[in-house]
């Protein structure tokens, strides 16, 4: 998938104007290509080099620090609970991927290996769940989380994921559709519960596939702003760190752009990292529930 | 690496239809039908999340907007039928203006973001050298959190910015991009282009599932690379396009979060109400308007009429292009 096939001319032709017309789209392309690159990644080199400079350069607006302000990245602690933040959005993220893949795999396993009446129906209402807009359900939910005290608390971001997730159980219907079903009728065959059957044969097959879905679910609790800010947003304790440092600017005091590029870097960086690590796993997993080719 | 193994195994099962679409009828018929308890238990956490998590909030979100329910007042609610409704609906109402804004959003930001990822795509497979690494750069910023992105824009395209500085170096003097009323959506779209990563994967994975031969036939017969692209390509990728475009849809209409924060970051001294929408309401989107009602005045009952009417639109728009596009893509149907 990954990799591209390069397309060749099937005949070669060997005349001088059409050699330097190749060379120059050659040349032609990979400068736009190298342009739009450097253009992509512009912003992000803006957070690096703002990060470091002095409160008077970061707002006049300059390119490069004229000597590098580290103390920045010292001043955020003081602006912001930062800890706190951090350990709440890891918590988040954990416990939700935790919770997404103890919730799904049951529900992924029935309905890729076990057979019954309505298997289909229940898939396509599970794709039709992931598209009511969270707008939609947050009103009434603000109303039950209050009425069970969680709202400041992380509850409301963790436990729904504990029962149900759309995205995460279609992803991983979508892997377990790839087990062949002779191997999981095999482990039937031989006496093994369905229970044995997902724990002991389907489940190992799968691994990549599990730390494929809980990587997707820590990076969408890391990168969550609407539901923490509604449900949290209100109590300083409870507060994650993308709700935290977009309110870094906007509390009343002067825009002070080097700490909110320090905080944003420091928030990014993980997923960055994560990222480049693993591109393969986001690449085929965007391909996977995407689109049929 | 097994993961790739897999998964390729999957987008090659989805690609190539035929065989596994027999296999499954067959499996169909085998008489091994599960036992019903072992399945409802297995489906117990999806059915119990199901019904909590979104039937039962779709039903009181319906209730609540026929009601003058305030959260956290302790007044008592009152039914009062379709009145939130004519005032979402009656000219004056922001709702009006986040209306429009959104439909701004439909019109300008989904085809931007679709074509310049389709751009992008094309503009990969075309490199020969370094393809790896340009295709990860023109990922990484759909990885970037949302909220460091705007903040990073917030910088960038500040009045007093770099952009800006820069522009002055030609003598041009830069607009007040997120400050100004009239550029503030357009910023937005720049800023939703640049993370555009995600759909420029999918247009990649699209336009590599293209069989070579046509291209080498186009190539024999002369065809130019605009015209490969017009005929081979774009015909070839169409249920890409479409997906982008469906799912660009029901995003504009989620639209938040860049929005918030922009706004938020741009304008330093108002409460929260007065934010949303910064500057003068040009960037109060559907969701805006949700949660300004909902979550800042408290105004419950209006609010989730406003959320019934958003789920309305994102249902009509989404049944209406499927319908529209059926018949010039012949794909629509297909791809979910």
């Amino acid at each position: 998938m990954t990799t591209a096939t390069r397309r060749r001319p099937l005949i070669r032709t060997s005349s001088l104007s059409e050699k330097m017309k190749r060379r120059l789209t050659f040349v032609a392309e990979h400068a736009v290509a190298i342009a739009v690159a450097l253009a992509f990644l512009y912003p992000l080199l803006i957070i690096v080099t703002t990060s470091l400079m002095s409160q008077q350069q970061a707002s006049a607006g300059d390119f490069l620090p004229d000597r590098l302000v580290w103390h920045n990245y010292i001043d955020v602690f003081h602006d912001m609970a930062f800890g706190r933040d951090l350990w709440n959005t890891v918590l988040y993220a954990v416990l939700s991927s935790i919770g997404v893949l103890i919730s799904s795999t049951p529900v992924a396993y029935a309905l890729s290996h076990m057979q019954w009446r309505g298997r289909t129906a229940l898939f396509i209402v599970v794709l039709a769940m992931m598209m009511v807009p969270d707008q939609i359900t947050s009103l009434p939910l603000y109303i039950l989380y209050t009425n069970f005290g969680w709202i400041g608390t992380l509850k409301p971001l963790i436990v729904p994921s504990f029962f149900f997730d759309a995205y995460c159980i279609f992803l991983l219907r979508q892997f377990f559709m790839t087990i062949p079903h002779e191997v999981t009728e095999a482990a039937r065959i031989d006496g093994a519960s369905h229970f044995q059957t997902l724990t002991r044969v389907t489940l190992p097959m799968v691994k990549p596939a599990l730390a494929a879905v809980g990587l997707f679910q820590f990076l969408y609790a890391w990168n969550d702003f609407y539901n923490p800010l509604l449900y949290t947003g209100n109590n300083p304790h409870g507060q994650t760190l993308a709700v935290a440092i977009s309110q870094l600017g906007s509390n009343g005091h002067i825009a002070s752009y080097q700490l909110e590029m320090a905080a944003a870097l420091m928030f990014l960086a993980p997923v960055v990292v994560i990222f480049l690590f693993a591109q393969k796993v986001f690449v085929e997993g965007i391909n996977l529930t995407g689109v049929k080719g | 690496m097994p993961a790739v193994a897999d998964t390729s195994a999957v987008v090659a099962e989805q690609t190539a239809a035929p065989p596994p679409r027999r296999r499954g009828r067959s499996r169909r018929k085998s008489p091994t039908r599960t036992a019903k308890p072992a399945v409802l238990l297995f489906l117990s956490p999806l059915i119990l999340g199901i019904a909590i998590f979104k039937l039962y909030p779709i039903a009181a979100g319906v209730y609540y907007s026929m009601t003058d329910f305030h959260v956290g007042s302790y007044q008592p609610v009152h039914f009062v039928g379709l009145d939130n409704y004519r005032h979402v609906l009656s000219s004056s109402s922001d709702a009006w203006t986040a209306g429009r804004n959104t439909l701004w959003l439909l019109i300008f930001l989904v085809p931007a973001q679709t074509l310049w990822a389709m751009f992008v795509a094309w503009l990969v497979l075309r490199i020969r050298r370094g393809q790896a690494l340009f295709r990860t750069i023109f990922f990484l910023p759909a990885m970037v959190p949302l909220v460091a992105s705007a903040l990073a824009f917030v910088v960038l395209l500040n009045p007093a910015g770099p952009l800006n500085h820069a522009l002055s170096w030609v003598g041009i003097t830069g607009p007040g991009w997120f400050g100004d009323p009239s550029w503030a959506k357009p910023s937005l779209v720049i800023v939703a282009v640049w993370g555009c990563g995600k759909i420029m994967i999918l247009f990649l994975a699209g336009m590599l599932n293209v069989p070579r031969t046509l291209y080498e036939a186009a190539e024999i017969d002369g065809a130019s690379a605009w015209r490969q692209f017009w005929h081979i390509t774009l015909p070839s990728i169409s249920p890409v396009t479409f997906f982008a475009v469906i799912t660009g849809m029901i995003a504009t209409f989620q639209y938040f979060t860049e929005a918030y924060v922009i706004s938020a970051s741009s304008n330093n001294n108002s409460g929260a109400d007065r934010l949303i929408g910064y500057p003068q309401n040009s960037t109060l989107f559907a969701t805006s308007e949700i949660y300004k009602q909902g979550f800042v005045f408290f105004k419950t009952g209006y609010a989730s009429a406003i959320a019934v009417l958003v789920f309305l639109a994102v249902f009509a728009c989404t049944i209406v292009f499927i319908w529209g596009t059926r018949r010039s893509y012949g794909y629509g149907g297909e791809s979910q």
